[in-house]
């Protein structure tokens, strides 16, 4: 298993507060990696930073590295349009843009560059279909995305995300505003997203880590207390701490 | 998040263990006791009890069950579900042994044992207290106690076979006992099962403590 993202003595500080405190793991490439903890220990923070989206507020500020392929994406100077293309994003409740079905997902696709009606549809289709959307909506592409159920808008946020050909996707909760049937239908797409992209999904449902990855890390007060198999994280874990986390006994 | 009524019912589940463990140590040492004093009504009495430890055993397994459907036990609460489950089928197996013995005595009936039974109580009573100090681990998650107590097995089993040695030679020489003679070598036999029993419990206790599945009784055969 090769590692596509390996972070090295990674802090992270909003302002004066420090968010993130040595953060050191490896995402495994392919794979899915699950983040859990409880609210406010940091595995969001975390997840934004695999592509720089706190660069967006003024005052943050990391240290440390965030080696994507070789590549330490925290250099100065690095292009974080490219980077966010290569490393794409689901938030917590779906955002679809208000614009039909088609210009949600061509959107990113137009963005970087591609002009031809034909690469664009082709593109819109393949990232539809990954989504497992396609069946559901190709006879109403063109109606407004805002039509479509939670759980649509969700896959469709993912077909977004897909449809630029990322090479890792970011997922923060992204089943938390859904039902059971839509998160189900979430967690299988995610299991087929693996065979092309390395996934990082952060949750508050355990048994929905315990379903979906291969690799759990539990994150408490900004550190990084265990990170190993999500079935020996969930079986058997190390760390005290983390077996009361997931046991109920705190959190 | 933490979740009181949850882990009130895993600590009630543990205490009916306990309770079935001890009805299972009563049923080993009275069985023992009704063979040797030929007290044949006590004996099936011992047999009509054991109905109660298979009931306890599906009425906990049924509310094991019922937890990791309800509550979606993880780490060390879903390797002790996973444990009592195992646990309580020796149990309930060792029960049977006892009830065997008791069956052994009734079959015997008003005859007189061929020889005294001086060993066969040693045994149990060493079955017995390897059960007791188990089911001790098994609260106190203490994975090396549980260890140590594997190890009395081989104690056991010397005894057996001190047993078994001791009436095949008497049968060689007055084949008229074979019946009776084979009814004790049972018996002990019955024993020996028991502290095998006992160390499956052990190795369960071994990986709710550790989460490491290790096999605890080889066999020297």
């Amino acid at each position: 298993m090769t590692d596509k993202i390996k972070i090295k003595d990674l802090n992270f500080h909003y302002g004066a507060k420090q968010a993130l405190k040595n953060i050191n793991l490896s995402v495994k490439e392919k794979e899915i990696t699950a983040l859990i903890g409880p609210s406010g220990c940091g595995k969001t923070t975390f997840l934004r930073c695999l592509n720089r989206m706190h660069d967006l507020y003024p005052g943050n500020r990391y240290e440390g590295e965030i080696i994507i392929d070789g590549k330490n994406i925290l250099e100065k100077g690095l292009d974080l349009i490219k980077l966010r293309s290569r490393v794409g994003m689901v938030f917590q409740k779906p955002t679809p843009f208000p614009m039909s079905m088609f210009e949600n997902v061509a959107f990113g696709v137009k963005l970087m560059g591609i002009r031809k009606k034909k690469e664009i549809s082709e593109r819109v289709e393949k990232a539809l279909r990954d989504s497992a959307l396609w069946d559901e909506i190709k006879d109403r592409l063109n109606e407004p995305a805002l039509s479509l159920s939670g759980g649509q808008q969700q896959r469709l946020c993912i077909a977004r995300a897909v449809a630029v050909e990322p090479e890792v996707i970011l997922m923060d909760e992204p089943c938390s505003a859904l039902d059971p049937v839509a998160t189900a239908k979430i967690e299988d797409l995610m299991t087929d997203l693996k065979k092309y992209y390395t996934v990082v999904i952060v949750t508050h449902n355990m048994q929905q880590a315990a379903r979906v990855s291969e690799y759990t890390g539990f994150f408490m007060l900004g550190e990084v207390v265990e990170f190993d198999f999500t079935q020996k994280i969930f079986t058997a874990p190390a760390n005290k701490l983390t077996e009361d986390y997931i046991t109920g006994r705190f959190g | 998040m933490t979740r009181e009524a949850y882990h009130k019912a895993l600590k009630e589940l543990q205490d009916e263990v306990l309770k079935m463990s001890a009805l299972v140590g009563t049923a080993i040492k009275e069985s023992m006791e009704a063979l040797k004093a030929r007290d044949v009504e006590k004996s099936r009495r011992i047999v009509k009890n054991d109905m109660q430890i298979n009931r306890m055993r599906f009425d906990i397994e049924e509310k094991c069950i019922r937890l990791i459907a309800t509550q979606q036990p993880m780490a060390v609460d879903l390797r002790v579900l996973a444990s009592i489950i195992n646990v309580i089928t020796d149990l309930e197996r060792i029960g049977d042994h006892a009830e065997g013995i008791a069956k052994i005595s009734v079959s015997i009936g008003d005859e007189p044992l061929v020889k005294p039974l001086i060993d066969m109580p040693v045994m149990a009573g060493k079955a017995l207290s390897m059960l007791q100090r188990c089911m001790a681990a098994f609260v106190a998650r203490d994975a090396e106690a549980a260890k140590k107590i594997c190890n009395e097995d081989d104690e056991v089993d010397l005894l057996y076979d001190t047993i078994y040695n001791e009436l095949v030679l008497l049968m060689v020489q007055d084949p008229k006992i074979i019946k009776d003679a084979t009814y004790l070598i049972w018996a002990a036999h019955n024993i020996e099962r028991m502290a095998d029993r006992v160390t499956n419990i052990a190795e369960r206790v071994v990986y709710m403590a550790t989460g490491k599945m290790e096999e605890m009784n080889v066999s020297k055969y």
